[in-house]
């Protein structure tokens, strides 16, 4: 267990140094224009000179990329351009942690209680009325892309239930539609595989013996269907992490949560490019952590799983 | 000179009757372990028995074929035509559905029945174009990753790299660097898109490959690229078929981010995403969110047939379905 933490966090070091340099050196492609406050055709070449020596971008790139990682290492992301121009990226970040954090979590919890719940209640169903509703559901959820459905509980939803449609710091309420909204992906993807593990559970032989010795109806389902499903779930984890993340960035955005969702996408249609490198840059380390995450978990949950690297009949 | 007997027996063989093809009868047939089994006439069996999936192929069939041929239907404006009221001269904004524009116009009086059915048609050309590069080239390199030991431990540390960054902020990352366009969206979609299929190809391809028949296959000298087409892929067709159907919902989807996030299509090339971001903008009007309801229920309508379809031939393609 250890040995295989260690080697998967040494991986997920990589991993994240890879993306790190990919990223930067994929921004290094941009043009320039995205570094000057004002409009190009009014500054003379020796102004546009002056500010890309300013930021370093006439070095060759192993230059830019060892002195990017040098104040990186000094928790240093740059300056905002254009959104703040000249506030330290780490500064404008700082107060919007917190809301993207809660949001997240939240959703994930959310997601999952009411997703396994749901993959629960259309097993106990399966064939039945309820076991057609929710799947509808899961399907509607799954095909139709979450910008459509999304727009639309913004829409209908506040119309409806009087919630607020933006958020705002002090109430309570406006956080409710957020958060429902954020976990609905995630829950669909929960009950779906919940889902089927307890249908494939339920058709195998031990659940048959258990009938047969006459063990209730409500005893097989929670001691060996619902225990043996939960396993696999673990999986899925990890994937919903990601999915919170992509969620967020859209919904922080819709209800003007001052999150770094909403944010990200301020700064791409401003072309921040400091502000977007940074919040790519996080995005994507946030992934790998849920990846990782979601591999340790796994691992925890069943024990069966064989950690060590195997040659196999390959 | 032959008996009576033996030229009735003569006759008889020549008689037309015994040389006619006998029957298929299932009955005898199993009696002699003999089964006519197809595994595509069973897919298409059992496929055909789920009505909904088939009312939804004849839909969806039919939806594409409309947005084909509809530009050369009599009466069809231009989608980016701007009208012009003949009354007071200005433009026709934002006018309501009726005879003459069957959805109305939008915010700046163009019609909006042409541009629902001109994005459609760019929204499915860009699904289609991705779900096949996802396809060609996620069944090479799935192929490859299964098949070929010496690049299994380098092809996965690539793997697990580019699967480790969110597949958004990667998409959003590359349409940002390469400047919205038709093509540029196609590209960013095409680099991401092919990872899960190279990772399901190659899932597979390690499963099967070490079966008997396969070994026999390499034993006997039948070269690699030989195996994975003539042995392995078959194997694979339905399910092959199935993640294109699912990636035609994806791709939309996407496709809709994007617009939403403001890296996607410039206006004049209507696609399903930028019109419902233009609708959005006035969605807080209620007499004019029909510039958001109808191309959400053309997109909706298309991503959930898509998505129907692709796991109900899922189902029928498995063989453990098939009886």
């Amino acid at each position: 267990m250890l040995k295989y933490s260690i080697r998967r966090i040494l991986q997920s070091l990589v991993t994240v140094f890879i993306v790190i340099t990919v990223v930067f050196l994929l921004m290094r492609l941009l043009p320039v224009e995205g570094y000057f406050t004002e409009r190009v055709d009014k500054l003379t070449p020796e102004q546009q000179e002056a500010i890309l020596r300013k930021f370093g971008l006439l070095d060759p790139w192993y230059i830019q990329l060892k002195n990017f990682y040098a104040s990186l290492l000094k928790g240093d992301l740059g300056n905002s351009i254009i959104y703040r121009p000249n506030v330290p990226v780490v500064d404008v970040l700082r107060p919007k942690i917190p809301y993207s954090f809660g949001f997240g979590i939240a959703s994930l919890v959310l997601s999952l209680v009411v997703g396994l719940a749901m993959g629960v209640h259309m097993a106990k169903e399966k064939g039945r009325f309820w076991d057609k509703v929710w799947t509808s559901f899961v399907v509607f959820i799954n095909a139709v892309p979450a910008a459509v459905y999304l727009l639309f509980i913004q829409l209908y939803l506040t119309h409806i239930t009087k919630l607020p449609i933006l958020f705002s710091k002090d109430s309570f309420v406006s956080c409710i539609l957020p958060t429902i909204s954020m976990s609905l992906g995630g829950a669909a993807g929960y009950a779906m595989w919940m889902r089927r593990y307890m249908v494939d559970e339920l058709n195998k032989d031990y659940i048959k013996l258990a009938r047969a010795k006459g063990m209730p109806n409500k005893d097989i389902m929670v001691r060996h269907v619902m225990r043996n499903a939960f396993v696999p779930m673990a999986q899925y984890l990890p994937s919903s992490v990601l999915f919170t993340i992509s969620g967020s960035i859209y919904i922080e955005s819709l209800y003007s949560i001052p999150g770094m969702g909403g944010l990200l996408v301020d700064v791409i249609q401003r072309q921040d490019n400091t502000l977007v490198q940074a919040l790519v840059l996080i995005y994507s380390v946030l992934g790998i952590f849920g990846l990782f995450l979601g591999d340790i978990l796994m691992a925890v949950f069943d024990p069966r799983i064989r950690l060590e690297k195997e040659g196999g009949a390959r | 000179m032959t008996t009576r007997k033996e030229q009735h027996a003569i006759t008889a063989i020549e008689d037309d009757s015994l040389f006619t093809f006998a029957h298929y009868d299932p009955e005898a047939a199993e009696r002699t372990g003999y089964s006519d089994y197809s595994y595509w006439g069973s897919t298409i069996r059992i496929f055909l028995k789920n009505k909904t999936a088939v009312f939804l192929l004849i839909l969806m069939a039919s939806l594409v074929l409309f947005t084909i041929i509809q530009p050369y239907l009599p009466n069809q404006k231009d989608p980016n035509k701007i009208h012009i009221d003949p009354e007071t001269g200005y433009q026709l904004r934002n006018h309501s559905p009726d005879g003459e524009f069957w959805f109305g116009t939008n915010v700046i009086g163009q019609d909006l029945w042409a541009r629902i059915w001109s994005g459609t048609r760019t929204s499915l050309l860009i699904a289609i174009l991705v779900g096949i590069w996802e396809v060609v080239f996620g069944i090479f390199i799935g192929a490859v990753w299964g098949y070929v030991r010496q690049l299994d431990a380098l092809i996965t540390e690539i793997y697990n790299v580019i699967n480790n960054i969110p597949n958004t902020i990667l998409l959003m990352l590359l349409a940002y660097i390469m400047r919205p366009s038709f093509k540029t969206m196609v590209i960013a979609m095409c680099l991401t898109g092919w990872l899960g299929m190279a990772r399901f190809v190659r899932n597979q391809i390690v499963i099967i490959r070490d079966r008997e028949y396969n070994l026999a296959s390499r034993c006997l000298g039948t070269p690699t690229h030989r195996i994975i087409i003539k042995n392995v892929l078959p194997y694979l067709v339905s399910v092959i078929v199935m993640r294109i159907a699912l990636s035609i919902p994806g791709t939309i989807g996407w496709e809709v981010f994007l617009t939403y996030i403001g890296l996607g299509l410039p206006l004049e090339t209507p696609s399903l995403g930028n019109l419902l971001n233009e609708g959005r903008r006035v969605m807080m009007s209620s007499s004019l969110r029909y510039q958001l309801l109808f191309p959400a229920a053309v997109l909706s309508v298309i991503t959930v047939s898509f998505y129907v379809l692709g796991n109900a031939f899922a189902d029928a393609a498995d063989p453990r379905n098939h009886y």
